[in-house]
């Protein structure tokens, strides 16, 4: 057990054995305790159906939004219990960004940014909005590319550019974590690696838990990696040692190509 | 050959009924050519109902003013309650019981004939209407205005709630990972996002209250007149329509089928607005 799973020193994360149902008794992942490490990219990768966008998705409690799941176990965010505070709160601090890019059509680039502002009716002064706007679109490189046209809709942009404004959007509340589930399955290989790049940037000042189909992208930009199967948490490491030296059958299998 | 004959047929059928289409309008026109022929232009701003032979009048204006007096009395009250049921069904309650429960009421409601609404509306709201003192005898614009409402509710309910169904959960999604309430989200996401679609299901209920004939028939008094108040009596141009076909003939049959014209070219405006602008919606 000891080197199937690292031990991390102060998480900022602390996953304790997490389980997560549908439907009663049908466990999309089971018993999962892991820690993330701070200023970290951390992967999850595994085949699809493995749980690691419900585990993730457990994280900022996004499963509340539906029905019939249930969790069971702990989740500490800097050693606060994050089922005990409001899923408003957590949300702030824990961010995400999706699979395909989806910023909000009906406004525009500036909007899209302070959206989570807005959203929950927190009032800023027009300067405050400016340099909130402004520091999260530069921390995400695209400031740059839109800082002529902000009042224009976000849809208008590339969508490479979308993603990197809804990493923006996601930053602009300063969040611990970053939650980014296949950030760039939906985007072209350039697009990806702008991405990529950004993302082993910004794990400077956040802490950054990446679910990811493709091994090569875990393995390029990853500090430590979880493998995942069948709902089961079966080996989490740093990453190097996990690709060149797994542990476990199962991941030497997957990373060898054996099952996808 | 047999894709042949089934192409053949597809057209025939195809064929058949834009014959009949085009083939209504041209009779329409034809039927309303005379009474254009004798009052012009003036028979569409024209208050006139007079059928004395020797001193024949007609025109168009008052039932014109009813029909839309009463449709937009219906869409006012069905505004709040087909936007609220529209939220509580598409998106606050989505796939809950409850939620599926009023849906299917929703869906009934829709499918009651005309002649059933005129009937409740008859026994039940016109006496309402005498008992709250509006008029002596409880028919009026206002009666017909209500029953309209009630009937269009559904209608629009259901095209509204089908859009809201429709705004993606991604959108949705991401308001929520900002730390937004389901409320926020409403607001900011699916209001915003459903906004043109919602707007163009009360065109098209609108267009359907302008219709609307058999209830309102039977509620709204049928008087010549522009109706002073809602408590008033009068006629729309389905109504007028309806109560006066069977005794016209030659001028006044002729206006009749001259405001039955106006009433499918009207219509017909709204309901293609009303497509086109689902059309961009999608």
């Amino acid at each position: 057990m000891k080197d199937l799973i690292i031990k991390i020193e102060n998480p900022v994360l602390d996953i304790k054995n997490l389980s997560i149902s549908y439907n009663k008794g049908k466990y999309a992942v089971t018993n999962v305790n892991a820690g993330v490490k701070k200023n970290s990219v951390t992967a999850i990768m595994g085949p699809s159906g493995c749980g690691k966008s419900t585990l993730l998705r457990a994280i900022n409690r996004m499963h509340e939004l539906y029905p019939n799941i249930e969790v069971k176990g702990k989740i500490f965010l800097n050693n606060n219990d994050i089922f005990l505070m409001s899923s408003i709160e957590i949300r702030r601090k824990i961010g995400m960004v999706f699979q395909r890019p989806n910023p909000f059509p009906t406004m525009s680039i500036y909007d899209n940014v302070i959206a989570g502002y807005k959203l929950n009716g927190i009032r800023l002064k027009k300067n405050k909005k400016d340099e909130i706007v402004e520091k999260s679109l530069k921390d995400v490189v695209l400031w740059n590319e839109v800082k002529n046209s902000l009042k224009k809709k976000g849809t208008f942009l590339s969508g490479g550019q979308q993603q990197r404004l809804c990493i923006a959007r996601a930053l602009a509340f300063k969040p611990d974590v970053i939650l980014l589930d296949e950030p760039t399955s939906a985007l072209d290989p350039i697009a990806t690696k702008k991405v990529e790049q950004l993302l082993i940037k910004l794990k400077e000042n956040y802490t950054i838990l990446l679910v990811t189909h493709n091994m090569s992208q875990a393995a390029r930009m990853s500090d430590y990696s979880m493998f995942m199967y069948l709902g089961e948490l079966v080996e989490y490491g740093k990453t190097k040692k996990l690709f060149i030296n797994p542990v476990d059958k199962r991941t030497e299998e997957y990373l060898t190509g054996k099952f996808s | 050959m047999s894709e042949k004959i089934t192409k053949i047929i597809l057209f025939i059928a195809s064929f058949i009924i834009v014959i009949i289409s085009a083939g209504m309008v041209l009779s329409l026109m034809s039927g309303a050519a005379p009474a254009f022929k004798e009052f012009g232009f003036k028979f569409i701003i024209s208050t006139e109902w007079n059928p004395t032979e020797g001193k024949e009048q007609y025109g168009a204006l008052q039932f014109i003013a009813g029909t839309i007096i009463t449709s937009i009395i219906a869409i006012i009250i069905c505004l709040p309650l087909a936007f609220s049921t529209s939220l509580f069904i598409g998106e606050y309650f989505r796939g809950t019981k409850l939620a599926k429960i009023i849906g299917t009421m929703v869906d009934m409601l829709a499918g009651i004939p005309s002649i059933v609404y005129g009937l409740w509306g008859f026994y039940v709201l016109r006496p309402l209407i005498v008992d709250l003192g509006f008029n002596a005898q409880g028919f009026g614009i206002i009666t017909a205005g209500i029953i309209l409402a009630i009937m269009i509710i559904p209608y629009a309910t259901s095209i509204s709630t089908e859009i809201i169904k429709m705004v993606s959960n991604e959108l949705k999604e991401a308001a929520y990972s900002l730390g937004a309430t389901q409320k926020d989200v409403i607001m900011a996401v699916v209001i915003p996002e459903a906004r043109s679609g919602i707007f163009t299901s009360y065109i098209l209920a609108f267009g359907r209250a302008i219709g609307e004939t058999m209830a309102v028939t039977m509620l709204i008094g049928n008087t010549n007149i522009i109706p002073k108040s809602i408590f008033d009596t009068g006629n729309t141009m389905a109504s007028v329509i309806a109560n006066q076909f069977g005794e016209a003939d030659g001028l006044k049959l002729s206006s009749l089928i001259a405001i039955g014209l106006i009433l499918f070219v009207i219509t017909g405006l709204i309901n293609g607005l009303g497509k086109i602008m689902i059309k961009q919606f999608n």
